[in-house]
């Protein structure tokens, strides 16, 4: 069994609005074991979102407990709370707005090395130097502006940014759809080329199917706020129970021309989470289900070495 | 702290000179404020020197800019009016700043503030500018002091709401978040990530408020709530000088003309600073 880094256990987010309560994040349960990369997918306003930046305690969770390596994070002081958060830390989508256009590089990379007082100012530039390095940019940009770089190379400091403190674990949040195709497969392998050499620990979160597959080792489905399927990514994606992610994974474009396959397409938006359906969530767009999808919520049921899916017809239609 | 600053002024400055405009109002600006320092030395008679025989002497060789309703120099009385005037302007800029720049980005960033601060802006807001600043000088009493801080009150407002939707909207974003994961403090992320963030308009409303601050002097003076009224300031000339227009158009031509010049050229000034400041276009200027 391999050792956990990071373990949600009931994690809830409701936030309140001026129309009611929003059920952003809805009794999850994951595992994200040591050196993995977990991929967690869904539409927009699945909540996948909210939950990354829940396990970072950028957004204070209702309810649920989340253990970072043994420890509670509820039951923390603040120093120790502060000294935990320096081993997580987050990897935006935007590359624009995630660095400040007012500071140079590497007053943008040293950042957390200056609140956690790490380092005299030139033991900081040595490191900027070297994590410039490792995300392969040069160390002459350190005293460059942001707008004065792609999107990718901007993607690139903020990974370094991420990367100052020697964290463990790194939340990736969309970090690759705002960039271009053939810029994707650089910053991926980027990630994974850090991954074996620092051992890091990833939450990827995504809405493209097809890079996560490329990237992770694990994949959680994620509909409206609850996590419907999750799994070792080859048993997810060879052979996907849930129809939520039967679905999903058929909207992936076939590359070889002229193949067909049975596509099951969904009908209409995700519902609103103010007003989430009762039941499972998913039975106003499944095409299997029945009344009494209604009255109870599915739990994950394992069907295979870690693939579990929360489904109350699994056996039936699979 | 790693800020040796973002930008060395002397780069800053240099780049407000490389814009041709920027540069000569700057040049103009100073030039304007070494004669009303030097006013002592350069003014060719007293500023309060009556003499009732030669009253409204149009400019020529008696007295180079004319002679008011008093006969007194106008010369004079404009060097020595520039020292209060531009004091007031200073004063009141540099004061309705700090303390509105406090104020917003207090109401912006933490939101159980807001409500209280935004409520009493709005009522401040609500009121007349110069009634307000009647009511506070009436309240503080009639001195140069008094004024500045009346004024400064009354402008505070404006830098404070632009702040605060200012900061409202940069709090959101993605690197202020990222400093929170980083485990920044609160004032770092207040000074560096926002306020470094919102120096241009904040600059533009200040070089606006220095000329507000000086036109409101003139109505205060006016008035009789604002400087001693016997201390000459542009306003107080333009003030005296309404009744002779038909007469004397110069009496008002002079003091405005150095209003008009001494606004201009320093927001000229701000735009080459605001842009200055701005690192993606500092690198086309």
């Amino acid at each position: 069994m391999t050792e956990l880094l990071v373990s949600i256990r009931g994690l809830s987010k409701v936030f309140q609005s001026e129309k009611g309560p929003v059920f952003a994040v809805q009794d999850v349960y994951l595992d994200i074991p040591k050196g993995d990369i977990v991929g967690l997918v869904g539409e927009s306003g699945s909540g996948k979102t909210t939950l990354g930046r829940t396990l970072l305690r950028l957004i204070e969770p209702t309810s649920g407990e989340i253990v970072f390596d043994g420890k509670n994070m509820n039951s923390l002081d603040p120093s120790s709370l502060r000294a935990l958060r320096q081993r997580m830390q987050i990897i935006f989508q935007d590359p624009v707005a995630s660095l400040n256009p007012r500071l140079r590089v590497k007053e943008i990379i040293s950042e957390g090395l200056v609140a956690h007082g790490v380092g005299s100012r030139k033991e900081r530039i040595e490191k900027v130097t070297a994590l410039l390095e490792e995300v392969g940019l040069q160390s002459e940009d350190m005293h460059r502006f942001p707008h004065e770089f792609s999107g990718g190379q901007r993607q690139r400091i903020g990974i370094a940014r991420a990367l100052a403190l020697d964290p463990e674990f790194i939340v990736a949040d969309e970090s690759v759809s705002a960039l271009d195709v053939s810029i994707q497969a650089q910053i991926l392998n980027l990630l994974l080329d850090i991954r074996d050499q620092r051992g890091l620990t990833m939450l990827f979160i995504a809405h493209d199917l097809s890079v996560v597959e490329y990237l992770c080792d694990m994949v959680a489905v994620m509909y409206l706020g609850r996590i419907v399927e999750i799994g070792p990514s080859q048993n997810v994606y060879s052979s996907p129970s849930h129809p939520y992610t039967r679905s999903l994974l058929s909207a992936i474009p076939e590359p070889k021309p002229g193949s067909h396959r049975e596509r099951e397409l969904l009908q209409g938006d995700i519902p609103s989470p103010l007003n989430p359906p009762t039941g499972c969530v998913f039975r106003t767009r499944c095409r299997y289900a029945l009344d009494s999808c209604a009255d109870t919520i599915p739990t994950l049921v394992e069907l295979d070495q870690g693939h579990q899916a929360a489904c109350l017809r699994l056996s039936e239609i699979s | 702290m790693e800020g040796q600053g973002l930008y060395a002024e002397r780069k800053v400055f240099s780049l407000v000179l490389e814009r041709r405009s920027s540069a000569l109002a700057l040049l103009f600006f100073v030039l304007v404020l070494i004669l009303v320092f030097l006013a002592p030395i350069i003014a060719p008679t007293d500023p309060y020197l009556m003499s009732v025989r030669q009253r409204l002497t149009p400019p020529g060789d008696s007295f180079f800019l004319g002679s008011d309703a008093f006969g007194r120099d106008v010369l004079s009385r404009l060097l020595y009016a520039g020292r209060v005037s531009l004091m007031i302007g200073a004063g009141v800029a540099l004061s309705s700043s700090i303390l509105g720049v406090l104020i917003g980005l207090m109401a912006g960033f933490f939101r159980n503030l807001d409500g209280l601060i935004s409520r009493i802006i709005d009522a401040m807001m609500a009121f007349p500018d110069i009634l307000l600043a009647i009511s506070l000088v009436a309240i503080l009493g009639g001195s140069m002091i008094n004024v500045i801080i009346a004024l400064s009150i009354v402008y505070t407002p404006r830098i404070a709401r632009i702040v605060r939707a200012s900061t409202l909207v940069i709090r959101e974003l993605p690197y202020v978040e990222a400093a929170r994961s980083l485990g920044s403090s609160t004032v770092y992320v207040l000074t560096r990530h926002v306020l470094l963030n919102i120096l241009s308009p904040i600059i533009v409303q200040a070089t606006f408020i220095f000329v507000y601050a000086m036109l409101a002097e003139a109505g205060l003076s006016f008035l009789g709530v604002g400087v001693d009224p016997s201390t000459p300031t542009w306003g107080i000339m333009i003030n005296e000088g309404r009744q002779y227009i038909d007469q004397a158009p110069y009496l008002i031509l002079f003091p405005g003309l150095a209003i008009s010049f001494s606004v201009l050229s320093l927001q000229l000034v701000g735009d080459g600073l605001r842009d200055a400041l701005d690192p993606r276009i500092a690198r086309q200027m």
